[in-house]
């Protein structure tokens, strides 16, 4: 068990700068993942609450969908399935996109924490209370004046606590990329268990660098609330 | 090409009984859970929460790779010590019972809410008119802590449901398994009958969500009998 840790403590942690692995791996494909997806939700939940009827139902099939099957399905049709389609191998910018797996497995997760993260937007935003929009119309605001300065600004204070949730959740599911090959923490745990044989250390220092992961996570989102909350009653 | 179709159907079977076994050894858990939790006895309230903080701190698929090889590591250190040739644990056993126990975690903190949001006079009247504790429990606590529990065991099962996915990776034959299995047999060329198999098993897990949703919203109407509907 030592030789293990002696061993593998540096993949376990960082790799090394031409090979990023473990906790530095996971931590950049939540965070990547984290952004892309809240960026791209942000408008799509305003499309999904306030948006015309064309505009809405596509919306909310794409979250249908993809809150209604697995990631793990979605990320083997990202990283699997896609490639192996021929016109895709032989378009050249798509050939090699597809075929790197970390790009897959980000397009993935982005993907998939867009669709939980359109889903709970539009509810903050349908949840925005009635007198405050007529407030912001009757002093003249509208269009995306309403909606940068009122609206959303309120909102996203409303979906935090929900979206430190789906953070989480995203932190535990980028331990699927271990089956596209893609070097985290669990991947790194896979070869020492390989190595050594020894699956209660190997499994159980991941189990322990996650658990570290989602605890600091916990902790800068309730600071997060401290600060853009304090205007809440304490519960 | 049937035959793998078939093949999937069987894996959808294996699917929902790996879902619901788990669900209810989760639930029972939970309720479990939550009785620590809720105790007034120190040691069970912190065992309570001891199990909640970290099960829920670690990715599912992690504690299932965890338990599975561990626990077939001792068995195997036991077959080994005692002569005896090496005995596999059944892999819907240990799909079954590491959902259970990790999903048991989410439950804990869900009962718990609800049973904390049934009104406290509640208990004080069961217990004025005499109300034996299992009588308080079947009778008062539980159908009203099922209302405000069932928003969280819908979401729970959702959960469950999808990670019943990751169960392949321990070899058990559910609905993604028998996807790859299909193609593997398959004579299509690569990348399309892939999408195909990969897209059928992800359309039947939408249906089964999609289902589930109707079976939870008939629930929730059932247990909110004599509430009146929030107003919209």
């Amino acid at each position: 068990m030592i030789d293990l840790i002696k061993q593998y403590w540096q993949p376990f942690l960082w790799g090394s700068p031409d090979h990023i692995s473990g906790l530095a791996m996971t931590l950049w494909l939540t965070v990547v993942s984290c952004v892309m997806g809240f960026a791209l939700a942000l408008p799509l939940s305003v499309g999904r609450a306030a948006g015309p009827l064309w505009m809405r139902w596509p919306i909310w099939l794409f979250t249908f969908v993809f809150r209604g099957t697995p990631l793990y399905i979605q990320l083997l049709i990202v990283y699997s399935a896609i490639y192996g389609l021929d016109f895709v191998r032989n378009t050249p910018g798509l050939g090699a996109f597809f075929k790197d797996a970390l790009n897959c497995t980000i397009l993935a997760f982005t993907v998939n924490t867009c669709a939980y993260t359109t889903e709970l937007l539009t509810g903050a935003v349908k949840a925005t209370p009635r007198g405050e929009v007529e407030a912001a119309r009757s002093l003249g605001l509208a269009g995306s004046n309403l909606y940068l300065r009122i609206i959303l600004p309120s909102a996203l204070r409303r979906a935090l606590p929900a979206y430190s949730n789906e953070v989480i959740l995203m932190l535990h599911a980028t331990s699927l990329a271990f089956t596209a090959t893609v070097p985290d923490i669990l991947k790194v745990a896979r070869d020492a268990y390989a190595d050594y044989y020894l699956p209660f250390p190997a499994f159980g220092i991941a189990a322990i660098l996650y658990a570290c992961l989602s605890l600091t996570f916990i902790s800068l989102f309730r600071k997060a609330e401290q600060k853009w909350l304090r205007h809440l009653p304490t519960t | 090409m049937s035959g793998y179709l078939q093949q999937l159907l069987v894996g959808i079977v294996v699917t929902i009984e790996v879902g619901t076994v788990s669900l209810l050894i989760a639930f029972v858990l939970g309720l479990i859970g939550a009785a620590a939790k809720l105790s007034s006895n120190r040691w069970f309230a912190i065992a309570g929460s001891a199990y909640t903080t970290l099960i829920r701190a670690v990715p599912d698929l992690v504690l299932m790779l965890l338990m599975y090889y561990s626990v077939q590591n001792c068995v195997n250190a036991i077959t080994d010590f005692f002569g005896q040739p090496q005995f596999d644990i059944d892999p819907f056993v240990a799909g079954v019972s590491v959902l259970g126990f990790i999903y048991g975690a989410y439950f804990t903190e869900t009962i718990r809410g609800a049973v904390k949001a049934v009104p406290r006079g509640q208990m004080e009247a069961a217990a004025a008119f005499g109300l034996t504790r299992w009588q308080t429990f079947s009778r008062i606590l539980f159908p009203q802590m099922m209302r405000f529990a069932l928003p969280g065991i819908s979401n729970n099962w959702q959960v469950i449901l999808k990670a019943t996915a990751l169960v392949s990776i321990i070899n058990l034959h559910e609905v993604i398994y028998a996807a790859q299995a299909a193609i593997k047999g398959s004579s299509w060329p690569g990348g399309a009958q892939m999408l195909f198999y990969l897209s059928a098993a992800a359309l039947l897990y939408l249906v089964l969500t999609t289902l589930s949703n109707f079976v939870f919203s008939y629930l929730e109407k059932r247990y909110a009998a004599g509430f009146e509907r929030m107003a919209r």
